[in-house]
């Protein structure tokens, strides 16, 4: 980036404009960066603001930057106004046994993949690597019409047990990637001292990888919370909503007199994302550090 | 292992290497159950489907190529729907590809604060997607909105964004970027350029190279298979949207946000249209892969895979 200072001809001239590159180069960063921070953060600001006015002054033009009454009830307000109980507690339950199902079934087919020598390895796990050409409109169909003569419609269990069988072509692509990295002599130690497949497993191979293993978690666990269309294809009662489709609930269900209600939909965007931001600070180190992508190089 | 199978008497090997076949299937035996399930069985009886006429209640009826021919000739909206998917695909590909790409080189700088820069452009993608559609609703709200309050101020009327037909692709775009800029794509491109050898630079520096040269000529090279890997799950992601437009827009104003997979999911579920809306479904499925196969067929052109680990890697994945 200090590249107009190079071609300059005097080496005293070169090293103060060098000197003013880097200022210059640390404006110009800074001043991207801001600018690309209100893009990005500013959309969080303003839903935490407005989800605190009165229903007056969210409808007043020109809008008010910080409201005149804080209107903290505005949450019990919106958690009451729907069921959001049921759809919390519905969220919790998709989102912790699907991202279980998911993260250890994962492991599972990863460590197959990685430590073992059986007929037609190769192909099947370009198999894997195939489904990830699969799109979801492709199969969602039929799928629909499985889980109605299941009898699964409007239950929860659309959303669960499909995790259950592997968790995905992108989750034991990357566990596997890391177990490879594991020098088997590990795995042979143990085995000599009588441990079998699974104790390798649980025992070396499962806490050397726990970084990963923490991070396919993570990113299941999100993406349960966060889902929408399935959520929305299989499911038809309210006490049966996850907190995705409770909000669209929320947000098509007329008011009572026609009051504007965005201050509370606000309030429940904001009770919809906190777990999210929560689950993202706990685990921050493990995006930061970008323990996925060294899988994905590959 | 290995070893142990070689040197080992005969009758002893062929044993242990069954019993390694057996437990190794039954490891990954959660795959092989889910995708027939899962991934094989919808797919051939989407497959058959298509070729009938189901609307659940009664039994499929078979009327041939019927489905394909009123999407190909008949249905408008199946080629509009596409239309403007590809138009929000080409935004959005573009956009989203060389924005994660600026943004990571901004913060490949290593400036003071970077890391938390670096959350605050991530936490849109960890944000819900209903969530995202209600906030930038609320944003792009014509009268009573920040955004054209903002505009106003420096004297520009902002136009009805999601309200307006010509504005409510782009408006669902800028969402839909919002929400995946600063994400894992972001975050994929950083690592690539962090394994960019730092005295390469430094020579190119020393004979003479500017900014500009020394990404052209260097960091893109070296990143081009990041590149292309991003490329090619944009497209798909971007030809599958549908929820920000249901949530956002419900597909209007007048069809302006009516993309395939919206037409596709009403066939199936508002409609129970389930023959026409697989029939939908393998013409996408076969658009995806056709794309695909194309950005395969071009990558020999412009993607640089350099020797040793990454190599490597590539032959661990096959």
């Amino acid at each position: 980036m200090q590249s107009s200072a190079v071609a300059l001809p005097q080496a005293c001239t070169r090293s103060r404009a060098r000197t003013l590159g880097r200022v210059r180069n640390a404006v110009i960063f800074y001043v991207s960066v801001a600018i690309l921070s209100v893009f990005f953060f500013g959309p969080f600001v303003w839903t935490v603001i407005s989800s605190l006015k009165e229903a007056h002054e969210i409808a007043t033009f020109p809008p008010t930057f910080l409201p005149k009454a804080w209107r903290f009830d505005n949450y019990p307000n919106a958690w009451s106004r729907v069921p959001f109980l049921n759809f919390y507690v519905n969220s919790i339950v998709v989102t912790g046994l699907a991202t279980f199902g998911q993260t250890v079934t994962a492991t599972l087919v990863a460590y197959g993949f990685a430590r073992f020598r059986f007929p037609l390895r190769g192909p099947l796990f370009m198999l894997v690597l195939s489904t990830l050409m699969v799109p979801w409109e492709v199969t969602i169909v039929p799928s629909f019409l499985l889980f109605r003569t299941l009898g699964w419609l409007d239950t929860l269990s659309p959303l669960i047990v499909p995790h259950w069988f592997g968790g995905g072509p992108f989750f034991i692509f990357l566990l596997r990637q890391f177990f490879l990295t594991i020098p088997r002599d590990y795995d042979e130690a143990a085995k000599i001292d009588g441990a079998n497949s699974l104790q390798v497993l649980w025992e070396i191979l499962v806490p050397l990888c726990r970084p990963a293993i923490t991070t396919v978690a993570i990113f299941a666990a999100l993406f349960h919370w966060n889902a929408f269309i399935e959520p929305l294809i299989f499911l038809n009662t309210p006490e049966k909503f996850t907190v995705s489709l409770g909000l669209r609930y929320f947000q098509t269900t007329p008011m009572d007199a026609g009051e504007p209600k965005e201050h509370l939909l606000m309030a429940g965007t904001v009770i919809m994302i906190v777990p999210c931001v929560l689950l993202f600070f706990a685990a921050q180190r493990y995006f930061v550090k970008g323990i996925v992508l060294s899988g994905l190089k590959g | 292992m290995a070893t142990i199978a070689q040197t080992g008497p005969r009758p002893r090997r062929s044993t242990l290497a069954r019993r390694e076949a057996v437990e190794g299937l039954l490891y990954i035996s959660p795959f092989l159950l889910g995708f027939l399930i899962f991934t094989a069985y919808p797919m051939i009886a989407s497959l058959y489907l298509s070729f009938t006429k189901y609307n659940i209640i009664t039994a499929p009826t078979w009327i041939g190529l019927e489905n394909y021919q009123e999407a190909f000739f008949q249905d408008a909206q199946f080629w509009t729907s596409l239309q403007r998917t590809l138009y929000f695909a080409l935004l959005n590909v573009t956009l989203g590809v060389l924005g994660s790409l600026g943004a990571a080189m901004l913060l490949s700088q290593n400036y003071p604060g970077t890391t938390t820069f670096r959350t605050l452009f991530f936490l849109p993608s960890i944000t819900p997607i209903i969530a995202s559609a209600i906030l930038w609703l609320w944003i792009f709200q014509p009268t009573l909105g920040v955004l054209n309050y903002l505009l106003s101020l420096v004297g520009i009327q902002g136009p009805p964004w999601l309200q307006s037909g010509t504005w409510a692709i782009p408006s669902v775009a800028i969402v839909g970027l919002w929400g995946t800029i600063g994400g894992s794509r972001m975050i994929i491109f950083l690592a690539a350029l962090q394994s960019v050898p730092q005295e390469m630079y430094e020579a190119a520096e020393i004979d003479g190279a500017g900014s500009w040269r020394k990404f052209w000529h260097i960091t893109l090279p070296l990143i081009s298979p990041t590149m292309f890997f991003n490329i090619v799950l944009t497209i798909i992601g971007s030809l599958s949207v549908f929820s920000l437009a249901y949530i956002a827009t419900g597909g209007g104003p007048n069809y302006a946000t009516y993309f395939y997979v919206y037409h596709l999911f009403k066939n199936a579920f508002e409609f129970s249209r389930m023959g026409y809306a697989a029939a939908m479904a393998w013409v996408f499925f076969l658009i995806v892969l056709l794309l695909t196969a194309i950005q395969f067929k071009l990558s020999n052109r412009w993607v640089f895979y350099a020797g040793g680990e990454s190599a490597e890697g590539a032959d661990d994945a096959k």
